[in-house]
Protein backbone atom coordinates (compact mmCIF):
# COMPACT_ATOMS: atom_id res chain seq x y z
CA UNK A 1 0.00 0.00 0.00
CA UNK A 2 3.20 2.32 0.53
CA UNK A 3 3.50 2.42 -3.18
CA UNK A 4 0.13 3.57 -4.20
CA UNK A 5 0.67 6.38 -1.31
CA UNK A 6 3.87 7.72 -3.14
CA UNK A 7 2.19 7.25 -6.81
CA UNK A 8 -1.12 8.48 -7.05
CA UNK A 9 0.30 10.82 -9.07
CA UNK A 10 1.52 8.93 -11.68
CA UNK A 11 -1.71 6.55 -11.82
CA UNK A 12 -3.87 9.35 -12.19
CA UNK A 13 -1.85 10.34 -15.34
CA UNK A 14 -1.61 6.81 -16.60
CA UNK A 15 -5.31 7.12 -16.44
CA UNK A 16 -6.04 10.22 -18.27
CA UNK A 17 -4.01 8.76 -21.09
CA UNK A 18 -5.31 5.59 -20.73
CA UNK A 19 -8.79 7.33 -21.44
CA UNK A 20 -7.58 9.32 -24.64
CA UNK A 21 -5.86 6.31 -25.83
CA UNK A 22 -9.16 4.31 -26.12
CA UNK A 23 -11.67 7.39 -26.89
CA UNK A 24 -10.82 7.52 -30.59
CA UNK A 25 -10.90 3.61 -31.33
CA UNK A 26 -14.64 3.58 -30.23
CA UNK A 27 -15.57 6.39 -31.72
CA UNK A 28 -14.19 5.16 -35.02
CA UNK A 29 -15.60 2.04 -34.63
CA UNK A 30 -19.13 3.17 -34.09
CA UNK A 31 -19.29 5.62 -36.74
CA UNK A 32 -17.11 3.34 -39.39
CA UNK A 33 -19.61 0.51 -38.58
CA UNK A 34 -22.72 1.76 -39.43
CA UNK A 35 -22.58 1.74 -42.87
CA UNK A 36 -20.52 -1.39 -43.24
CA UNK A 37 -23.46 -3.03 -41.19
CA UNK A 38 -25.62 -1.41 -43.46
CA UNK A 39 -23.33 -2.87 -46.69
CA UNK A 40 -23.80 -6.36 -44.75
CA UNK A 41 -27.39 -6.65 -44.02
CA UNK A 42 -28.70 -4.74 -46.98
CA UNK A 43 -26.95 -6.66 -50.21
CA UNK A 44 -26.58 -10.54 -50.12
CA UNK A 45 -23.67 -9.77 -52.37
CA UNK A 46 -21.71 -8.11 -49.52
CA UNK A 47 -22.95 -9.63 -46.65
CA UNK A 48 -20.79 -12.47 -46.87
CA UNK A 49 -17.58 -10.52 -48.12
CA UNK A 50 -18.17 -7.87 -45.23
CA UNK A 51 -18.98 -10.24 -42.28
CA UNK A 52 -16.25 -12.56 -43.67
CA UNK A 53 -13.12 -9.90 -43.60
CA UNK A 54 -14.06 -8.77 -40.25
CA UNK A 55 -14.40 -11.97 -38.69
CA UNK A 56 -11.26 -12.66 -39.48
CA UNK A 57 -9.52 -9.33 -38.67
CA UNK A 58 -10.86 -10.18 -35.12
CA UNK A 59 -8.96 -13.61 -35.29
CA UNK A 60 -5.64 -11.61 -34.77
CA UNK A 61 -4.27 -11.33 -31.67
CA UNK A 62 -3.33 -8.10 -30.56
CA UNK A 63 0.01 -7.93 -30.09
CA UNK A 64 0.57 -9.67 -33.19
CA UNK A 65 -1.47 -6.72 -34.92
CA UNK A 66 0.72 -3.90 -33.41
CA UNK A 67 3.81 -5.59 -34.49
CA UNK A 68 2.32 -6.14 -38.40
CA UNK A 69 0.84 -3.38 -38.89
CA UNK A 70 3.61 -0.03 -38.43
CA UNK A 71 5.48 -1.77 -41.53
CA UNK A 72 2.39 -1.82 -43.12
CA UNK A 73 1.40 1.76 -42.66
CA UNK A 74 5.00 3.03 -42.58
CA UNK A 75 4.48 4.63 -39.31
CA UNK A 76 6.91 4.23 -36.36
CA UNK A 77 6.87 0.89 -34.41
CA UNK A 78 6.65 2.69 -31.35
CA UNK A 79 4.61 5.51 -32.49
CA UNK A 80 0.85 5.80 -30.56
CA UNK A 81 -0.63 6.04 -33.82
CA UNK A 82 -0.13 2.28 -34.35
CA UNK A 83 -2.32 1.45 -31.17
CA UNK A 84 -4.78 3.87 -31.79
CA UNK A 85 -5.30 2.22 -35.59
CA UNK A 86 -5.08 -1.30 -34.25
CA UNK A 87 -7.64 -0.47 -31.54
CA UNK A 88 -9.82 0.43 -34.22
CA UNK A 89 -9.46 -2.03 -36.19
CA UNK A 90 -10.98 -4.35 -33.67
CA UNK A 91 -13.74 -2.01 -32.62
CA UNK A 92 -14.77 -1.35 -36.52
CA UNK A 93 -14.44 -5.28 -37.25
CA UNK A 94 -16.81 -6.07 -34.07
CA UNK A 95 -19.18 -3.31 -34.15
CA UNK A 96 -19.48 -4.31 -38.05
CA UNK A 97 -21.14 -7.65 -37.11
CA UNK A 98 -23.60 -5.68 -34.02
CA UNK A 99 -24.21 -3.14 -36.76
CA UNK A 100 -25.79 -5.50 -39.34
CA UNK A 101 -27.74 -8.04 -36.90
CA UNK A 102 -28.94 -4.48 -35.38
CA UNK A 103 -30.27 -3.06 -38.93
CA UNK A 104 -31.94 -6.92 -39.14
CA UNK A 105 -33.71 -6.38 -36.35
CA UNK A 106 -35.84 -3.77 -37.34
CA UNK A 107 -39.21 -5.40 -38.17
CA UNK A 108 -39.62 -5.82 -41.72
CA UNK A 109 -43.30 -4.86 -41.56
CA UNK A 110 -42.31 -1.27 -40.22
CA UNK A 111 -40.01 -0.78 -43.01
CA UNK A 112 -42.53 -1.55 -45.33
CA UNK A 113 -45.00 0.39 -43.91
CA UNK A 114 -42.63 3.41 -43.41
CA UNK A 115 -42.27 3.00 -47.55
CA UNK A 116 -45.35 3.36 -47.76
CA UNK A 117 -45.76 6.44 -45.97
CA UNK A 118 -43.75 8.16 -48.65
CA UNK A 119 -40.48 7.78 -46.80
CA UNK A 120 -37.55 7.73 -49.59
CA UNK A 121 -35.05 5.24 -48.79
CA UNK A 122 -32.13 7.45 -47.25
CA UNK A 123 -35.29 9.48 -45.00
CA UNK A 124 -36.43 6.40 -43.98
CA UNK A 125 -33.04 4.81 -42.69
CA UNK A 126 -32.71 8.22 -40.57
CA UNK A 127 -36.38 9.00 -39.23
CA UNK A 128 -37.40 4.65 -38.78
CA UNK A 129 -34.36 2.14 -39.41
CA UNK A 130 -31.09 3.84 -37.44
CA UNK A 131 -33.64 4.82 -34.39
CA UNK A 132 -35.31 1.06 -34.45
CA UNK A 133 -31.62 -0.45 -34.51
CA UNK A 134 -30.34 1.83 -32.21
CA UNK A 135 -31.03 -0.43 -28.61
CA UNK A 136 -28.56 -3.17 -30.58
CA UNK A 137 -26.38 -0.94 -31.76
CA UNK A 138 -26.10 0.41 -28.29
CA UNK A 139 -25.42 -3.52 -27.12
CA UNK A 140 -22.97 -3.57 -29.43
CA UNK A 141 -20.56 -0.44 -28.91
CA UNK A 142 -20.97 -1.23 -25.05
CA UNK A 143 -19.27 -4.66 -25.49
CA UNK A 144 -16.91 -2.29 -28.04
CA UNK A 145 -15.78 0.02 -25.51
CA UNK A 146 -15.40 -2.64 -22.44
CA UNK A 147 -12.96 -4.61 -24.70
CA UNK A 148 -11.07 -1.24 -26.35
CA UNK A 149 -10.33 -0.04 -22.37
CA UNK A 150 -9.13 -3.67 -21.45
CA UNK A 151 -7.39 -4.18 -25.00
CA UNK A 152 -5.08 -0.87 -24.57
CA UNK A 153 -2.94 -2.39 -21.69
CA UNK A 154 -1.58 -4.30 -23.97
CA UNK A 155 0.09 -1.55 -26.33
CA UNK A 156 2.43 -1.26 -22.96
CA UNK A 157 4.17 -3.66 -24.90
CA UNK A 158 5.60 -1.63 -27.83
CA UNK A 159 5.47 1.08 -25.69
CA UNK A 160 2.41 2.98 -25.36
CA UNK A 161 1.74 5.19 -21.94
CA UNK A 162 -1.13 3.56 -20.41
CA UNK A 163 -1.95 1.75 -17.14
CA UNK A 164 -0.21 -1.49 -18.72
CA UNK A 165 2.68 -0.16 -18.19
CA UNK A 166 2.03 -0.79 -14.40
CA UNK A 167 1.38 -4.45 -15.42
CA UNK A 168 5.08 -4.78 -16.71
CA UNK A 169 6.65 -2.73 -13.96
CA UNK A 170 4.62 -4.02 -11.02
CA UNK A 171 6.13 -7.25 -12.51
CA UNK A 172 9.63 -6.89 -12.86
CA UNK A 173 9.76 -4.65 -9.43
CA UNK A 174 7.16 -7.39 -7.86
CA UNK A 175 4.88 -4.98 -6.43
CA UNK A 176 1.24 -6.78 -6.97
CA UNK A 177 0.02 -3.45 -5.35
CA UNK A 178 1.11 -1.78 -8.67
CA UNK A 179 -0.81 -4.31 -10.63
CA UNK A 180 -3.60 -4.62 -8.64
CA UNK A 181 -3.96 -0.59 -8.83
CA UNK A 182 -3.42 -0.86 -13.00
CA UNK A 183 -5.94 -3.03 -12.81
CA UNK A 184 -8.87 -1.39 -10.52
CA UNK A 185 -8.60 1.80 -12.80
CA UNK A 186 -8.76 -0.28 -15.98
CA UNK A 187 -12.04 -1.52 -15.08
CA UNK A 188 -13.14 1.83 -13.53
CA UNK A 189 -12.70 3.39 -16.81
CA UNK A 190 -14.25 0.19 -18.28
CA UNK A 191 -17.55 0.80 -16.33
CA UNK A 192 -17.33 4.43 -16.76
CA UNK A 193 -17.57 4.47 -20.64
CA UNK A 194 -20.19 1.40 -19.90
CA UNK A 195 -21.93 3.88 -17.72
CA UNK A 196 -22.38 6.39 -19.99
CA UNK A 197 -22.63 5.11 -23.13
CA UNK A 198 -25.77 3.55 -21.09
CA UNK A 199 -26.58 7.01 -19.71
CA UNK A 200 -26.43 8.67 -23.60
CA UNK A 201 -28.47 5.78 -24.58
CA UNK A 202 -31.62 6.88 -22.25
CA UNK A 203 -31.16 10.31 -23.60
CA UNK A 204 -31.20 9.58 -26.97
CA UNK A 205 -33.72 6.71 -26.82
CA UNK A 206 -36.25 7.79 -24.23
CA UNK A 207 -38.95 5.18 -25.78
CA UNK A 208 -36.50 2.22 -24.79
CA UNK A 209 -36.60 2.73 -21.02
CA UNK A 210 -40.53 2.81 -21.34
CA UNK A 211 -40.92 -0.13 -23.20
CA UNK A 212 -38.52 -2.35 -20.69
CA UNK A 213 -41.13 -1.39 -18.19
CA UNK A 214 -44.18 -2.34 -19.95
CA UNK A 215 -42.36 -5.90 -20.95
CA UNK A 216 -41.84 -5.74 -17.05
CA UNK A 217 -45.67 -5.19 -16.48
CA UNK A 218 -47.06 -7.68 -18.97
CA UNK A 219 -44.66 -10.02 -17.69
CA UNK A 220 -45.78 -9.97 -14.03
CA UNK A 221 -49.05 -10.19 -15.53
CA UNK A 222 -48.46 -13.12 -16.71
CA UNK A 223 -46.79 -14.73 -14.27
CA UNK A 224 -50.18 -13.63 -12.00
CA UNK A 225 -52.41 -14.86 -14.58
CA UNK A 226 -50.63 -18.00 -14.86
CA UNK A 227 -50.71 -18.09 -18.39
CA UNK A 228 -48.24 -20.71 -20.55
CA UNK A 229 -45.27 -19.41 -22.15
CA UNK B 1 7.94 -4.73 -48.08
CA UNK B 2 11.80 -5.89 -47.77
CA UNK B 3 10.39 -6.23 -44.13
CA UNK B 4 7.96 -8.79 -44.64
CA UNK B 5 10.57 -10.53 -46.87
CA UNK B 6 12.79 -10.74 -44.41
CA UNK B 7 10.13 -12.18 -41.64
CA UNK B 8 9.88 -14.65 -44.12
CA UNK B 9 13.06 -15.71 -44.78
CA UNK B 10 13.46 -15.90 -41.44
CA UNK B 11 10.95 -18.35 -40.93
CA UNK B 12 11.78 -20.59 -43.21
CA UNK B 13 15.72 -20.26 -42.43
CA UNK B 14 16.98 -23.35 -41.29
CA UNK B 15 17.94 -22.53 -37.72
CA UNK B 16 13.89 -21.85 -36.92
CA UNK B 17 13.57 -25.57 -37.74
CA UNK B 18 16.21 -27.04 -36.19
CA UNK B 19 18.37 -24.55 -34.03
CA UNK B 20 17.92 -23.89 -30.03
CA UNK B 21 14.75 -22.16 -30.83
CA UNK B 22 12.67 -24.26 -33.16
CA UNK B 23 9.66 -22.94 -34.46
CA UNK B 24 7.77 -26.41 -34.04
CA UNK B 25 8.29 -26.58 -30.15
CA UNK B 26 7.08 -22.97 -29.72
CA UNK B 27 3.81 -24.08 -31.66
CA UNK B 28 3.97 -27.28 -30.16
CA UNK B 29 3.69 -25.03 -26.23
CA UNK B 30 1.13 -22.42 -27.93
CA UNK B 31 -0.91 -25.16 -28.54
CA UNK B 32 -0.47 -26.57 -25.21
CA UNK B 33 -1.26 -23.90 -23.27
CA UNK B 34 -4.38 -23.14 -25.17
CA UNK B 35 -5.81 -26.92 -25.67
CA UNK B 36 -5.68 -27.47 -21.68
CA UNK B 37 -6.97 -24.20 -20.84
CA UNK B 38 -9.93 -24.67 -23.15
CA UNK B 39 -10.35 -28.36 -21.87
CA UNK B 40 -10.68 -27.10 -18.12
CA UNK B 41 -12.85 -23.74 -19.43
CA UNK B 42 -15.49 -26.80 -20.80
CA UNK B 43 -15.03 -29.15 -17.63
CA UNK B 44 -16.37 -26.36 -16.07
CA UNK B 45 -18.51 -24.33 -17.98
CA UNK B 46 -20.07 -26.87 -19.89
CA UNK B 47 -22.21 -28.26 -17.32
CA UNK B 48 -23.23 -24.85 -15.32
CA UNK B 49 -24.12 -23.57 -19.02
CA UNK B 50 -26.47 -26.83 -19.89
CA UNK B 51 -27.86 -26.41 -16.05
CA UNK B 52 -28.36 -22.34 -16.89
CA UNK B 53 -30.10 -23.32 -20.37
CA UNK B 54 -32.10 -26.20 -18.95
CA UNK B 55 -33.52 -24.76 -16.32
CA UNK B 56 -33.93 -21.06 -17.94
CA UNK B 57 -32.55 -20.28 -14.40
CA UNK B 58 -29.15 -17.87 -13.55
CA UNK B 59 -28.97 -16.37 -17.03
CA UNK B 60 -28.54 -12.87 -15.56
CA UNK B 61 -25.95 -14.01 -13.21
CA UNK B 62 -24.30 -15.29 -16.73
CA UNK B 63 -24.60 -12.71 -18.63
CA UNK B 64 -22.81 -10.12 -15.91
CA UNK B 65 -20.33 -12.54 -15.47
CA UNK B 66 -19.41 -12.25 -18.92
CA UNK B 67 -19.52 -8.84 -19.26
CA UNK B 68 -17.26 -8.33 -15.95
CA UNK B 69 -14.58 -10.68 -17.93
CA UNK B 70 -14.61 -8.83 -20.85
CA UNK B 71 -13.83 -5.77 -18.69
CA UNK B 72 -10.30 -7.11 -16.68
CA UNK B 73 -7.11 -6.74 -18.42
CA UNK B 74 -5.54 -10.22 -19.34
CA UNK B 75 -2.04 -8.85 -19.61
CA UNK B 76 -2.65 -7.78 -15.61
CA UNK B 77 -4.77 -10.52 -14.72
CA UNK B 78 -1.22 -12.49 -15.77
CA UNK B 79 1.25 -10.54 -14.23
CA UNK B 80 -0.24 -10.52 -10.88
CA UNK B 81 -0.98 -14.08 -10.71
CA UNK B 82 2.50 -14.89 -11.43
CA UNK B 83 3.43 -12.96 -8.67
CA UNK B 84 0.95 -13.82 -6.80
CA UNK B 85 2.00 -17.85 -7.38
CA UNK B 86 5.61 -16.74 -7.53
CA UNK B 87 7.62 -17.11 -11.14
CA UNK B 88 8.51 -20.92 -10.15
CA UNK B 89 4.25 -21.70 -10.85
CA UNK B 90 3.80 -19.00 -13.88
CA UNK B 91 2.37 -21.98 -15.93
CA UNK B 92 -0.33 -22.63 -13.48
CA UNK B 93 -0.94 -18.91 -12.94
CA UNK B 94 -1.33 -18.80 -16.71
CA UNK B 95 -3.68 -21.42 -17.08
CA UNK B 96 -5.90 -20.21 -14.55
CA UNK B 97 -5.82 -16.66 -16.66
CA UNK B 98 -6.51 -18.46 -19.92
CA UNK B 99 -9.42 -20.50 -17.30
CA UNK B 100 -10.63 -17.01 -16.37
CA UNK B 101 -10.91 -15.28 -20.18
CA UNK B 102 -12.62 -19.07 -21.70
CA UNK B 103 -15.50 -19.47 -19.29
CA UNK B 104 -17.69 -17.04 -20.21
CA UNK B 105 -17.57 -17.66 -23.99
CA UNK B 106 -18.01 -21.91 -23.62
CA UNK B 107 -20.94 -20.33 -20.65
CA UNK B 108 -22.46 -18.11 -23.32
CA UNK B 109 -22.31 -20.86 -26.28
CA UNK B 110 -23.45 -24.09 -23.85
CA UNK B 111 -26.40 -21.88 -22.26
CA UNK B 112 -27.28 -20.42 -25.96
CA UNK B 113 -27.02 -23.52 -27.51
CA UNK B 114 -30.08 -25.24 -25.27
CA UNK B 115 -31.95 -22.10 -25.40
CA UNK B 116 -31.89 -22.00 -29.08
CA UNK B 117 -33.93 -25.31 -28.80
CA UNK B 118 -37.45 -24.95 -30.08
CA UNK B 119 -39.47 -25.26 -26.73
CA UNK B 120 -42.13 -27.77 -28.80
CA UNK B 121 -39.71 -30.25 -29.62
CA UNK B 122 -38.60 -30.30 -26.01
CA UNK B 123 -42.23 -30.48 -24.61
CA UNK B 124 -42.55 -33.05 -27.32
CA UNK B 125 -39.74 -34.93 -25.85
CA UNK B 126 -41.14 -35.31 -22.49
CA UNK B 127 -44.70 -36.48 -23.80
CA UNK B 128 -43.23 -39.19 -25.03
CA UNK B 129 -41.78 -40.47 -21.76
CA UNK B 130 -38.13 -39.17 -21.66
CA UNK B 131 -36.72 -38.30 -18.40
CA UNK B 132 -35.14 -35.13 -18.34
CA UNK B 133 -31.35 -36.28 -18.12
CA UNK B 134 -32.84 -38.01 -21.48
CA UNK B 135 -33.99 -34.94 -22.49
CA UNK B 136 -31.16 -32.73 -22.02
CA UNK B 137 -28.85 -35.97 -23.39
CA UNK B 138 -30.50 -36.72 -26.24
CA UNK B 139 -32.35 -34.09 -27.40
CA UNK B 140 -31.20 -30.56 -26.21
CA UNK B 141 -27.52 -31.26 -26.23
CA UNK B 142 -27.13 -32.78 -29.99
CA UNK B 143 -29.40 -29.70 -31.10
CA UNK B 144 -27.36 -27.23 -29.00
CA UNK B 145 -23.93 -28.30 -30.39
CA UNK B 146 -23.30 -26.07 -32.77
CA UNK B 147 -23.73 -23.12 -30.92
CA UNK B 148 -21.44 -24.58 -28.22
CA UNK B 149 -18.42 -25.05 -30.13
CA UNK B 150 -19.22 -21.57 -31.72
CA UNK B 151 -18.47 -20.50 -27.96
CA UNK B 152 -15.27 -23.28 -27.81
CA UNK B 153 -14.16 -21.17 -31.15
CA UNK B 154 -14.22 -18.05 -29.41
CA UNK B 155 -13.02 -19.02 -26.00
CA UNK B 156 -10.11 -20.38 -27.91
CA UNK B 157 -8.68 -17.66 -29.97
CA UNK B 158 -9.26 -15.64 -26.56
CA UNK B 159 -6.85 -18.05 -25.01
CA UNK B 160 -4.16 -18.43 -28.05
CA UNK B 161 -4.36 -14.47 -27.93
CA UNK B 162 -3.68 -14.49 -24.73
CA UNK B 163 -1.03 -17.18 -24.31
CA UNK B 164 1.00 -14.83 -27.24
CA UNK B 165 1.65 -12.66 -23.88
CA UNK B 166 2.72 -15.65 -21.56
CA UNK B 167 6.38 -15.21 -23.51
CA UNK B 168 6.39 -12.04 -21.07
CA UNK B 169 6.06 -14.43 -17.30
CA UNK B 170 8.86 -16.69 -19.24
CA UNK B 171 6.40 -19.27 -20.77
CA UNK B 172 7.54 -19.38 -24.13
CA UNK B 173 4.72 -19.84 -26.76
CA UNK B 174 4.99 -18.23 -30.03
CA UNK B 175 4.98 -14.33 -28.32
CA UNK B 176 8.71 -15.38 -27.10
CA UNK B 177 9.78 -14.71 -31.07
CA UNK B 178 8.19 -10.97 -30.69
CA UNK B 179 9.32 -10.45 -27.06
CA UNK B 180 12.97 -11.23 -28.22
CA UNK B 181 12.31 -9.31 -31.33
CA UNK B 182 10.98 -6.02 -29.60
CA UNK B 183 14.19 -6.35 -26.93
CA UNK B 184 16.79 -7.19 -29.57
CA UNK B 185 15.16 -4.99 -32.19
CA UNK B 186 15.46 -7.75 -34.40
CA UNK B 187 12.50 -6.75 -36.71
CA UNK B 188 12.47 -10.36 -38.68
CA UNK B 189 12.07 -11.68 -36.03
CA UNK B 190 9.49 -9.92 -34.75
CA UNK B 191 7.52 -10.08 -37.64
CA UNK B 192 8.17 -13.68 -38.47
CA UNK B 193 6.67 -13.92 -35.04
CA UNK B 194 3.75 -12.55 -35.48
CA UNK B 195 3.27 -13.75 -38.70
CA UNK B 196 3.29 -17.15 -37.52
CA UNK B 197 0.79 -16.32 -34.66
CA UNK B 198 -1.93 -14.92 -37.21
CA UNK B 199 -1.36 -17.75 -39.09
CA UNK B 200 -2.10 -20.53 -36.25
CA UNK B 201 -4.96 -18.35 -34.92
CA UNK B 202 -6.67 -18.24 -38.78
CA UNK B 203 -6.12 -22.22 -38.65
CA UNK B 204 -7.51 -22.94 -35.09
CA UNK B 205 -10.21 -20.54 -36.32
CA UNK B 206 -11.03 -22.70 -39.79
CA UNK B 207 -11.16 -26.32 -37.86
CA UNK B 208 -13.26 -25.09 -35.06
CA UNK B 209 -15.80 -23.23 -38.36
CA UNK B 210 -15.90 -26.96 -40.25
CA UNK B 211 -16.61 -28.66 -36.18
CA UNK B 212 -19.22 -26.16 -36.45
CA UNK B 213 -20.88 -26.78 -39.64
CA UNK B 214 -20.02 -31.03 -39.15
CA UNK B 215 -21.95 -30.69 -35.92
CA UNK B 216 -25.20 -29.32 -37.02
CA UNK B 217 -27.36 -32.79 -36.78
CA UNK B 218 -28.92 -34.28 -40.24
CA UNK B 219 -32.14 -33.72 -39.55
CA UNK B 220 -31.91 -30.13 -38.97
CA UNK B 221 -29.65 -29.16 -41.94
CA UNK B 222 -31.15 -30.80 -44.39
CA UNK B 223 -28.30 -33.18 -45.14
CA UNK B 224 -30.56 -36.49 -45.33
CA UNK B 225 -30.69 -38.11 -48.61
CA UNK B 226 -34.19 -36.92 -49.70
CA UNK B 227 -36.61 -36.19 -47.37
CA UNK B 228 -39.60 -39.02 -47.25
CA UNK B 229 -43.02 -37.41 -48.76
CA UNK B 230 -44.79 -37.85 -45.28
CA UNK B 231 -42.32 -35.99 -43.49
CA UNK B 232 -42.61 -33.32 -45.77
CA UNK B 233 -45.90 -32.97 -45.40
CA UNK B 234 -46.04 -33.49 -41.62
CA UNK B 235 -43.92 -29.66 -41.25
CA UNK B 236 -46.30 -28.14 -43.68
CA UNK B 237 -47.53 -25.49 -41.25
CA UNK B 238 -51.37 -26.52 -41.78
CA UNK B 239 -50.76 -29.56 -40.40
CA UNK B 240 -48.13 -28.49 -37.77
CA UNK B 241 -51.27 -26.06 -36.37
CA UNK B 242 -54.02 -28.70 -36.59
CA UNK B 243 -51.47 -31.01 -35.06
CA UNK B 244 -50.78 -28.16 -31.85
CA UNK B 245 -54.68 -27.83 -31.82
Amino acid sequence: MTWLGSNVGLVAELSLHHVQLSLLPIVVGFVAAVPLGVLAWRFKLTRGLTLTIVGLLYTIPSLALFVLLPPLLGISFLSEANVVIALSIYAVALMTRSAADAFGSVDPVVRRSAAAMGYSSLGRFWAVELPLAGPVLLAGLRVVAVSTVSLVTVGVLVGSRSLGYLFMNGLQRSIPVEILSGIVMTVVIALAFDGILVLLGRLLMPWTRAETTSRRVARRLRLTVGGGS
Amino acid sequence: MTLFAEAIAWIFSPERLLGGNPVSQRIGEHLRYTLIALAVSALIAVPVGYLIGHSGKGREVAVSLAGAARALPSLGLLTILTLVFGIGQAPVAATVVFVVLGVPSVLAGAYAGIEAVDRNVVDAARAMGMTEWQILVRVEAPLGLPLLIGGLRSAALQILATAVLAAYVGLGGLGIYIQRGIALRTYDEMLGGAILIVALALVVDAVFALLERLAVPAGVSGRTKRPSPFRRRALTPATAIEGAG
